[in-house]
């Protein structure tokens, strides 16, 4: 038996470098050995991208793309396809998971300074991911045709219309109409389930690529491949990645398995969050909803849009909330990477970032009072200083000397 | 670090508390309670479906989950579709219904999860006398609605009770409660709940029929992946015993 | 994880041959429990592809009303997406049928291709209404119901008494839908289950009561 599998594998490593691509990505692949809590959600990200797949392939085999069609084809799903709502469910809450993982894993970056030299393209890949999510479920969220999915498409779409002079003929060709209907509903569909996934998977390739390539990062920002090695060609505070975190990220699997188990079964519409009451009434292009908000992982985004008392420059300001995070390699000047070494200052500043987030992810679900356009103008203000002043607080922060081994 | 963990942890009831709208009574619904589904089902056909289909709900479906028979189901919820397999669909069109109320009465398949129970739970007992209004009634949770009283016979008539408020020196009248117009619709208001809470709960099961399974298969799914984590638990603990 | 630092000598998967037996036992149960969650996700995922409440309630028993067939006359009715003929045949054809014995594959139908109180001579509950699925057994083509006196009938057969001929691979079947030797097709055409509700009026889909 044994020798029958070693000849196998032999037959195909000939053909196929398959024990060398185990060894290069998984067995061999020297990862820091004190990776905590923060590493867990690359690998979950995977998880759920994969379980999005697998149940978008089947929704699709039930989904009616027509404007006519798409309300009752998901309830049909709901109701009289087999398990159709569970499928339903995990792929809609899945995309919030998505989110949630994907935040906490850039977060993560920001704390131990992982978009720092050698990883400043990794960075940037995963930046790109980033974006192509937000695309792909921006598009996914037009295909229920409720009044959330229509509206909310209609005022994203509109924001095209900002741009000078070619703006308002850029959001037509975009829509395929004058405003969201049938057609845009159709193309979108043919986006959400053939381009955007292709990108995504060639995205996350790609980064893990890179990934092995310079290695990975961990909480003290030491780079463990400057180390010397030991007579197992090991380096000194590396293990391989397989079998210690494939077993560590199994477990990381089981827990969060459990909170999307019970969401899916327990709180499908999360209060809202996860699925929108409004969008329970199907699409109706002559009624707009009184209160439109976006799903709640686009919301901070969106108060920094309203914040801007100008319709270009809303425009201008929101897409400069995201593209300021692919500079953040060039940004942070300190000499040390991970927050450990950091001082009050780096600390205190990611303190009010992250406070500027959740803040304006609040402002963004709310309608809009004065009260809450000026706070909204307040935390876009510490959001962008938070990036913009990085250059001068990280050089002037007072940090701590870096160990030459790993401390944990 | 920990002290970022604490603050995130107290925003987010902050956030949970979101946006409050209009008091509503909570409906007492269980959708466990076979009886009352039964019961509401009837009173859909019979009152509700001369106008609002459920197109996206089935006869076979309402009675296997109400624990009908389907002979029950043909006698009590079937009076045009002759198949038991057919959706909850209705003759009315959408030009009818302009027509005769101005706007089309809705598909309520779904209303349970948009609107919210305790929200057509309200709207159902807040019918009240208002003779400017073409039906002759209003209502007090969807103002100038354009729908009538469709189920008058069981509940009677309500009239407002108004009490004058005083705001920035301009006083007017506002309505402060409903009562029965006279005592022989005093007397039913007890029955025209229970029905109301019949009607309501069947209107949350139709919203998501696949509701009960779903509760009652998430506990088993819950289960196995707790062991699947423990086994992983001790796996991984295994193995970091080289690491520590 | 602990806080003090380890010599690289300590990490080693081959350490201490105590626990070798303790890993594998856990790598084994994990394998299992994770294989028997993987067997069960996907459960929901191949029922999914069943068909659904709508296509079963599209695929309900159907009504025919007989009342009107002649002699020799076929009606077509739709049952689950496929043809269903009703062929009210004439005493001629049915004295016929015993004759074609030796030229027929399964002439007594012993191939489950009807439900029992159909496996009869005239492969019907009544003798003169054949009620089958034009399905041909061979590739799913539906076959053209050809009469003896139809004048293309002499270029498929001398002799032809009537039958149907499936045009996609020259399979031949007579009138009670019972096949040829000879040709591609391997059984007698299905008769669905059915019932009369009265004289004049069958239900397919529907087992006879008491079958």
């Amino acid at each position: 038996m044994n020798n029958l599998l070693t000849a196998s594998l032999e037959w195909i490593d000939a053909r196929y470098p398959l024990s060398q691509q185990w060894n290069e990505h998984l067995a061999k692949y020297y990862a820091p050995k004190n990776f905590n809590f923060w590493y867990y959600f690359g690998s979950l990200a995977i998880l759920v991208l994969v379980l999005q797949m697998v149940t978008g392939i089947f929704l699709a085999g039930s989904y009616k793309p027509d404007a006519t069609l798409a309300f009752a084809s998901v309830e049909y799903i709901m109701r009289d396809v087999e398990y159709g709502w569970l499928i339903r469910y995990m792929h809609a809450i899945g995309a919030s998971f998505f989110f949630i993982a994907v935040y906490l894993h850039m977060f993560r970056a920001l704390l131990y300074g992982s978009y720092r030299k050698p990883r400043e393209l990794l960075w940037i890949i995963g930046m790109c991911i980033y974006m192509a999510l937000m695309a792909e479920s921006f598009l996914g969220y037009l295909l229920p045709w409720g009044q959330m999915s229509y509206w909310g498409a209609q005022v994203i779409i509109s924001l095209f219309g900002a741009i000078p002079y070619i703006g308002e003929d850029l959001a037509v060709w975009v829509r395929g109409d004058y405003v969201i209907s049938d057609v845009t509903l159709n193309r979108f569909f043919a986006y959400h389930v053939v381009s955007m996934p292709i990108i995504l998977l060639g995205l996350v390739f790609v980064h893990i690529l890179a990934l092995h390539h310079v290695g990975s990062n961990n909480p003290d920002g030491i780079e463990i491949k400057k180390q010397p090695k030991n007579e197992k060609g090991w380096y000194l505070d590396g293990i391989p990645f397989h079998p210690y975190y494939t077993v560590k990220d199994i477990f990381g699997v089981g827990i969060f398995l459990i909170l999307f188990a019970l969401a899916i079964f327990y709180a499908p519409e999360m209060g809202g969050y996860f699925l929108e009451k409004n969008n329970f009434f199907p699409a109706d292009p002559m009624n707009t909803p009184l209160h439109i908000e976006p799903l709640w992982y686009f919301t901070p985004f969106y108060a920094i849009l309203r914040a801007i008392p100008d319709k270009l420059g809303g425009v201008v300001a929101m897409g400069a909330s995201i593209v300021v995070l692919f500079f953040l390699p060039w940004l942070d000047r300190s000499p040390v990477k991970s927050i450990r070494y950091k001082g009050m200052v780096y600390k205190l500043a990611l303190f009010l970032f992250v406070v500027s987030f959740f803040g304006l992810g609040y402002l963004g679900m709310q309608a809009p009072t004065p009260t809450f356009t000026l706070l909204s103008r307040i935390l876009s203000v510490i959001y962008f200083a938070f990036f913009l002043l990085m250059p001068f607080y990280s050089v002037w922060d007072k940090t701590k000397p870096v160990p030459e081994r790993l401390t944990d | 670090m920990k002290r970022i963990i604490f603050t995130l942890a107290l925003l987010l009831p902050a956030m949970a508390i979101a946006s409050t709208e209009l008091h509503l009574e909570k409906a007492p619904t269980d959708i466990t309670d076979k009886a009352a589904l039964q019961e509401g089902a009837k009173l859909y056909v019979n009152y509700c479906m001369g106008c609002h289909s459920l197109n996206y709900s089935r006869f076979e479906r309402v009675g296997k989950d109400s624990g009908m028979t389907e002979d029950e189901v043909k006698q009590n919820l079937m009076f045009t579709a002759d198949k038991i397999g057919e959706t909850m669909t209705i003759a009315m069109t959408k030009a009818d219904g302009v027509n005769w109320f101005g706007v089309a009465p809705p598909d309520l398949s779904v209303t349970a999860r948009s609107r919210g129970v305790d929200w057509i739970y309200n709207y159902l007992l807040a019918f009240y006398v208002d003779p400017a209004r073409p039906f002759g009634v209003n209502n007090l949770i969807f103002k100038d609605v354009a729908m009538p009283h469709a189920l008058w016979e069981r509940q009677g008539l309500q009239k407002p009770v108004y009490e004058t408020v005083t705001e920035g020196g301009q006083s007017h009248q506002v309505i402060k409660s409903l009562e029965p117009v006279n005592q022989a619709d005093a007397a039913k208001a007890e029955n025209y709940r229970k029905d109301v809470l019949n009607l309501v709960t069947f209107l949350e099961y139709v919203g998501e029929p696949a509701k009960l399974e779903r509760q009652r298969l998430g506990i088993w799914v819950l289960i196995y992946l707790v062991i699947l984590t423990i086994v992983a638990y001790l796996l991984k603990k295994e193995y970091w015993r080289d690491v520590h | 994880m602990s806080a003090h630092s380890v010599t690289p000598s300590q990490v080693s998967p081959e350490q201490g041959t105590d626990d070798k037996g303790r890993r594998r036992f856990l790598i084994a149960a994990t394998t299992v429990v994770g294989g028997i969650g993987a067997g069960f996700a996907s459960v929901p995922f191949i029922l999914s592809l069943q068909p659904s409440a709508k296509t079963r309630a599209a695929g309900a028993p159907v009504e025919a009303d007989i009342s009107k067939l002649e002699d020799g006359q076929r009606i077509i009715v739709e049952w689950r997406g496929k043809p269903v003929w009703i062929v009210k045949r004439t005493p001629q054809n049915l004295t016929e049928l015993a004759t074609l014995t030796g030229k027929l594959r399964d002439p007594t139908s012993e191939e489950p291709q009807q439900p029992a109180y159909a496996k009869n001579e005239q492969r019907s509950i009544k003798p003169e209404y054949l009620v089958v699925v034009g399905i041909c057994t061979h590739l799913g083509c539906s076959p053209s119901y050809v009469t003896a006196d139809d004048p293309s009938a002499k270029d498929l057969m001398s002799d032809w008494k009537g039958g149907f001929f499936c045009p996609c691979h020259g399979s031949f079947f007579d009138l009670a839908g019972r096949v040829y030797q000879g040709v591609p097709a391997p059984t007698n055409l299905v008769v669905p289950p059915h019932k009369y509700l009265s004289d004049t009026r069958i239900l397919i889909g529907v087992d006879q009561d008491g079958a």
